[in-house]
């Protein structure tokens, strides 16, 4: 069997999540205390993936990053980017598909801290970056563990949005979900099997993990 | 001397309500902010430590500008000299006791402030402990020790004892008062409860609508105005007998019948059928015409 599309996945989720992690702190925390007018657009957009088809998403990724227009032609002439059928496009697809995973989770868990947080913190004199990394993150880690793992197992079960900007080439952007496909539709139903059953098995486990910590967490600070 | 003016409309759930308050706060004066919820009293503390705009104004604190909105200055919180107790207390649920008044250090001040701290309000035991796990008097004293690492010019307490029994109240009262006089600040407290506030402050401030009304030592405010008519009702006369050297009369008040001993005086100008307020003043109860 070929581990390639495995080992792929779980380097493509990797990624993704860090970079979600950096993206999705600011923007929740944006979020959760702004008062800006355009908030609700914002909010929309970074809600839409829940519930886009992944195809539609896709599609017009596939589009945008195509040398054939403007912005895919000046990423490729400027930057040297080719984000189609390429493992960065695959990146920064599922960077998108999976932000409403990073940015709710983390969005909420600032919103219900107690509103005194932060402004007990600046009475003492702390600087905003301060009371972000000393008061408030600490205080929504359960949050923040979710707001990983399920960026994580999300970005795992990604498939249509692959599909349509990465294609299906081994070592590049044949990931596990494709190569199941790619297997069942060869009629080799036990590589797919196995595929299937190592996504299954590793999933249950990150998720029960989760909320096993998160439950007992919760259970010692009774909130 | 502290001296602040400020204008700011606040919009409520009964419509808006322009705030305009001028005060003076004297070096080591306890001053207290007293008035129903919603008159404004809050908002004063949150713009006096910058957590609120002001649309107008001008906070001078010992010679040092805070706020000035013709000049364009203002301060940010950290760079305000206020302590602040909040009423729910806002403990780091993520620290210890201890860290918490560590976390109010400056850069590089002296650590002995700590020790000296949990010492004054007898938190010793409980420094290793997270706040969640204290009852709320303890919390209490962990914000009140809290809010004084930094040494504030102002100490600003909104109503930090609303949420406690009367015993641990009184308890409270104590340490508020030992910190106030120890570390000679100035403190502002909002309070609603007329005993604190007779024990606690020098000047009473009371704020309606956004505007102070009356100022003045608590026994001033308190006994002239609240004490005088204890009980207070209208009602209707019915009848007046003479009886040997006073007067009965008779009055309706709501369904009940009440006979009142009046003198001669007193009923001088009252006929049956007048309107009248019958008021107890500590014993003998008075009786008057409303006109």
């Amino acid at each position: 069997m070929d581990w390639g599309p495995l080992i792929l996945t779980f380097k493509l989720a990797l990624i993704t999540t860090a970079i979600l992690l950096i993206l999705g702190i600011p923007l929740a925390y944006w979020l959760a205390y702004s008062k800006s007018r355009i908030k609700p657009v914002i909010e929309t957009l970074v809600s839409m993936p829940l519930v886009l088809p992944p195809t539609v998403l896709g599609f017009y990724l596939l589009v945008a990053f195509s040398p054939n227009n403007a912005f895919g032609n000046w990423l490729n002439e400027w930057l040297g980017l080719r984000l189609i059928f390429s493992f960065e496009g695959l990146v920064i697809a599922s960077v998108i598909y999976s932000l409403p995973f990073m940015v709710q989770p983390i969005q909420s868990g600032l919103a219900g801290l107690p509103s005194h947080f932060k402004e007990a913190s600046y009475i003492l004199g702390k600087s905003r970056l301060i009371t972000v990394f000393k008061i408030l993150l600490p205080n929504i880690r359960p949050a923040l563990l979710t707001g990983i793992v399920l960026s994580f197992a999300h970005t795992i079960g990604e498939f249509g949005v692959v599909l349509m900007i990465g294609g299906n080439i081994p070592g590049k952007t044949k990931v596990a979900s494709i190569a199941i496909y790619d297997e069942v539709e060869a009629l080799n139903y036990d590589t797919a099997h196995t595929y299937s059953l190592i996504l299954l098995v590793i999933t249950f486990s990150i998720l029960l993990t989760v909320y096993l910590i998160n439950g007992r967490y919760l259970k010692k600070f009774g909130r | 001397m502290i001296q602040l003016s400020l204008h700011k409309t606040l919009h409520t759930a009964n419509g808006n309500m322009l705030l305009d308050i001028q005060l003076k706060l004297e070096p080591g004066e306890f001053i207290t902010l007293y008035g129903e919820s919603g008159a404004g009293k809050t908002s004063t503390l949150r713009i006096l430590a910058g957590l609120l705009a002001a649309d107008r104004g001008k906070i001078i604190v010992n010679d040092t500008v805070w706020l000035d909105t013709d000049t364009k200055i203002n301060l940010k919180p950290q760079q305000r000299r206020v302590g602040f107790v909040f009423q729910d207390y806002a403990l780091f649920t993520n620290m210890t006791v201890r860290k918490n008044l560590e976390y109010a250090l400056e850069r590089n001040q002296d650590n002995s402030i700590i020790e000296e701290l949990i010492d004054m309000v007898e938190l010793g035991e409980l420094q290793h402990r997270k706040p969640n796990t204290l009852s709320g008097g303890q919390q209490q004293r962990v914000a009140l020790a809290r809010a004084l690492v930094q040494r504030p010019e102002i100490l600003l307490l909104d109503e930090p004892l609303s949420s406690l029994d009367t015993k641990m109240r009184i308890k409270l009262q104590d340490y508020i008062l030992k910190v106030h006089r120890q570390y000679k600040l100035t403190t502002l407290l909002v309070s609603h409860d007329v005993g604190e506030i007779l024990k606690l402050s020098d000047t009473v401030h009371v704020l309606e609508k956004g505007k102070i009304t009356r100022s003045g030592t608590p026994a001033e405010i308190f006994t002239a105005h609240q004490m005088s008519a204890k009980f207070r009702f209208t009602g209707e006369v019915i009848a007046i007998q003479p009886e040997e050297i006073v007067y009965i009369v008779t009055v309706l008040i709501g369904t009940n019948v009440v006979k009142i001993i009046a003198q001669q005086s007193e009923i001088i100008d009252l006929k049956i059928g007048d309107t009248v307020m019958v008021a107890s003043k500590a014993f003998n109860p008075v009786i008057q015409k409303v006109i």
